[in-house]
């Protein structure tokens, strides 16, 4: 047999097939990567880089107007990505917090049967999804730092809070040692509450007797903790911020670049977090209310325990990808000046030590790891609310 | 209301002049800086091929968008020769005077990224997502790979490789335009997000009809040219519309690297000692122009849901 036959035989057949196009696929994709290297290679060479996180030990000697931890230009690069790591973080948590209660409120506002609350709801979330988030967080913070009056002219709140231009200033908690007794009653009320919720359920699965769940809990979380933080004596003193000069010193200030990203990272992803419930509840079949409220249940317990954990089902999934686009949107920080992981180490430290390519693998690591800690937490909450078909 | 309208000025030369005309809002920046607002720094002898281009652009997408157009044969045709002549007519060389791309701004700049990433993110998010369905480990690997590498990390930081340490991967003396570099990271960012949309679809697609286009003897490629990807993409046009969005939306990140679309331009405005602290107005004027073409494309895709509804009305 001649050899060009016996070479299309190979390519007829599915099998030999298939073996030479992965083969290929790998040889060509590793290939472009062992090229991409070694011009990397070669390149750093001609400049003279190495290829080393040794920067990180080095002092940053810049500085950043908030950090959760302690911080002074005289810490390391390693310290400065620490506290932007943190920035990013606090960022990315509270707006999920913010965009989830925002998101649900104007989804129901959505379905409302009030004409003007829908309609509304309609023009916002029409609005705000149409319009890109970049735009929002400058339009936000153009709005706070051109509106807001300057600190000499303070907007007091009350004589204990400022609403400045140059940031929200709150008085500070200072907590004496005994606060801990409350942090540690109130930790108690909640590990109480745990047990206590699957104790009643089983309770009222074996006898069918009913306990006031909610408020009992109520007690334990918050009841308890308030009443000995009076018995005590109130161990928190707060720190109020008083206007020394051309600024507030004092107290705690939460910066206006934090207020804009958070504010406007929340109302961009609530408005598509509003339309995942929307479809959520639409989802589920009208029967099931009707047959809830036949069965001679309340409207609240239907929409608690026969709608709610049914739409939960449709919900889950593409908010889980909203939580990811709001992470992922947040390194937009840089925009506006908040210092976070993006800003830190892919901006300041990237152009002082000319390592860009050490610090982007940092930076695109982290984003990385992020996006899979919370797909990881939602994979496990979608686990349990999901169907259990038998 | 009053603000926007009523109370506003229209004309005046600086930020002084108008709050001496009204108390409400300041659109006389926008008047002034239209033209930069819309060619950027774009030679204004040569803006007549951004003109040019804008109505070769209409001409193209009309006969793709609407059937009754009357040389409809022949919209892929065009369709292929678009970003050519239109990429000749922008950049210059062969008889044009040549244009640096940094000259590009406004929202002739968002145009153009936004239309190339959504003209070129389709057939490879396409690609993307038979890649990932497939049969053959290697090719499935890589392709969830990339997909899921892309879709973990923000655009900004895709950026950042791009206007940084891209220079360093390829060979010495070797230099991208950094226009170019965008417009590939912009591609590859949202056909990572396409071939997902675009999975979901083929996901939908009954077993039987692979079977069924195995047992005519169709190979892989004409199987699903002909059979599973015109009704995969038909399920997934939402999705697929919802990228365009969010990709012609990130548009706007790249006033971060030092491009200057809209937004860029807008944020130079205010730094004039003359315009500052008008954010508001600026801001949203660009909103506006964002909010039509976004919510056009998303009713242009309600529209085309309900022409290929084939199924029967329950």
């Amino acid at each position: 047999m001649d050899p060009r036959a016996s070479l299309s035989r190979l390519w007829r057949d599915e099998h030999s097939r298939s073996v030479i196009i992965q083969i290929l696929a790998v040889v060509l994709i590793f290939g472009l990567f062992a090229y991409l290297v070694r011009n990397a290679v070669v390149n750093l060479e001609a400049i003279g880089k190495g290829f080393s996180f040794g920067y990180l030990q080095e002092p940053a000697s810049y500085d950043i107007n908030q950090h959760l931890i302690e911080y002074s230009s005289r810490s390391t690069h390693f310290r400065a990505m620490l506290v932007g790591i943190l920035n990013t973080l606090l960022v990315a948590v509270s707006g999920i917090v913010l965009a989830t209660v925002l998101g649900f409120s104007l989804g129901v506002l959505r379905l409302s049967k009030n004409l003007l609350a829908s309609k509304l709801a309609h023009i916002y979330i029409d609005y705000v999804r149409n319009v890109p988030v970049l735009l929002h967080i400058l339009l936000v913070y153009g709005i706070i730092v051109n509106t807001l009056p300057v600190p000499r002219e303070a907007q007091s709140l009350g004589d204990i809070a400022f609403l400045t231009n140059r940031g929200f200033f709150l008085p500070k908690p200072i907590f004496e040692p005994l606060f801990l007794v409350i942090l540690g009653l109130f930790a108690a009320g909640i590990v109480f509450t745990i047990w206590f919720r699957r104790y009643a359920a089983d309770i009222q699965r074996k006898t069918g007797e009913h306990y006031p769940v909610f408020w009992i809990s109520l007690g334990a979380v918050l009841g308890i903790p308030l009443i000995s933080y009076f018995l005590i004596g109130g161990p928190i003193t707060f720190e109020i911020p008083a206007l020394t000069g051309f600024n507030f010193s004092g107290g705690m200030v939460v910066r206006p670049e934090f207020t804009a990203l958070w504010i406007a990272l929340s109302l961009y992803t609530a408005a598509f977090i509003a339309e995942i419930v929307r479809a959520g509840i639409i989802s589920v079949n009208y029967g099931q209310t009707e047959a809830s409220l036949a069965l001679g249940i309340n409207h609240g317990r239907t929409l608690n325990l026969v709608v709610i954990p049914q739409a939960l089902r449709v919900i889950v999934p593409p908010l889980t990808s909203q939580y990811l686009n709001l992470a992922k949107n947040s390194s937009l920080a840089i925009a506006i000046g908040y210092m976070d992981i993006v800003a830190t180490i892919g901006g300041i430290t990237l152009n002082q030590t000319g390592r860009e390519i050490e610090c982007m693998i940092i930076v695109l690591l982290l984003y990385l790891s992020l996006s899979l800690l919370i797909s990881f937490a939602m994979n496990i909450y979608n686990k349990r609310i999901r169907l259990v078909e038998r | 209301m009053d603000w926007l309208f009523l109370d506003a000025a229209f004309t005046g030369g600086s930020r002084d002049e108008c709050s001496a005309k009204a108390g409400g809002a300041c659109w006389a920046v926008i008047g002034e800086r239209l033209n930069l607002f819309t060619y950027g720094f774009y030679p204004v002898a040569e803006r007549w091929r951004v003109n040019l281009s804008l109505v070769l652009l209409i001409f193209t997408l009309f006969p793709i968008l609407f059937e009754k157009a009357p040389y409809r044969k022949y919209a892929l045709h065009i369709a292929v020769a678009f970003p050519f002549v239109t990429a000749w007519l922008l950049v210059g060389g062969l008889g044009l005077t040549p244009v640096e791309t940094d000259q590009f701004g406004g929202f002739m700049l968002t145009l153009v990224i936004g239309i190339t990433g959504i003209g070129f993110s389709l057939p490879i998010g396409i690609l993307l997502a038979l890649g990932r369905q497939s049969k053959l480990p290697a090719i499935q690997i890589f392709s969830i790979g990339f997909i899921e590498f892309i879709r973990g990390v923000p655009l900004i930081t895709l950026l950042f490789v791009a206007s940084t340490m891209l220079n360093y991967f390829l060979p010495p003396g070797v230099t991208f335009d950094l226009l170019l570099r965008v417009l590939i990271m912009v591609t590859l960012f949202a056909s990572a997000y396409m071939a997902e949309v675009i999975r979901g679809g083929l996901q939908a697609i009954p077993k039987g009809q692979f079977e069924a286009a195995d047992s005519m003897g169709l190979h892989y490629w004409s199987a699903m040219r002909l059979i599973v990807l015109p009704q995969a993409i038909k399920i997934s046009i939402p999705g697929i519309v919802n990228t365009f969005i969010g990709l012609y939306k990130d548009t706007t990140l790249v006033i971060i690297i030092g491009l200057l679309d809209p937004l860029g331009i807008g944020r130079a405005s205010l730094a004039d000692t003359r315009w500052t602290g008008l954010s508001t107005e600026v801001y949203l004027f660009v909103a506006i122009f964002f909010f039509i073409s976004c919510f056009g494309m998303a009713r242009y895709s309600q529209h085309l849901e309900k022409k290929l509804e084939t199924d029967h009305k329950r």
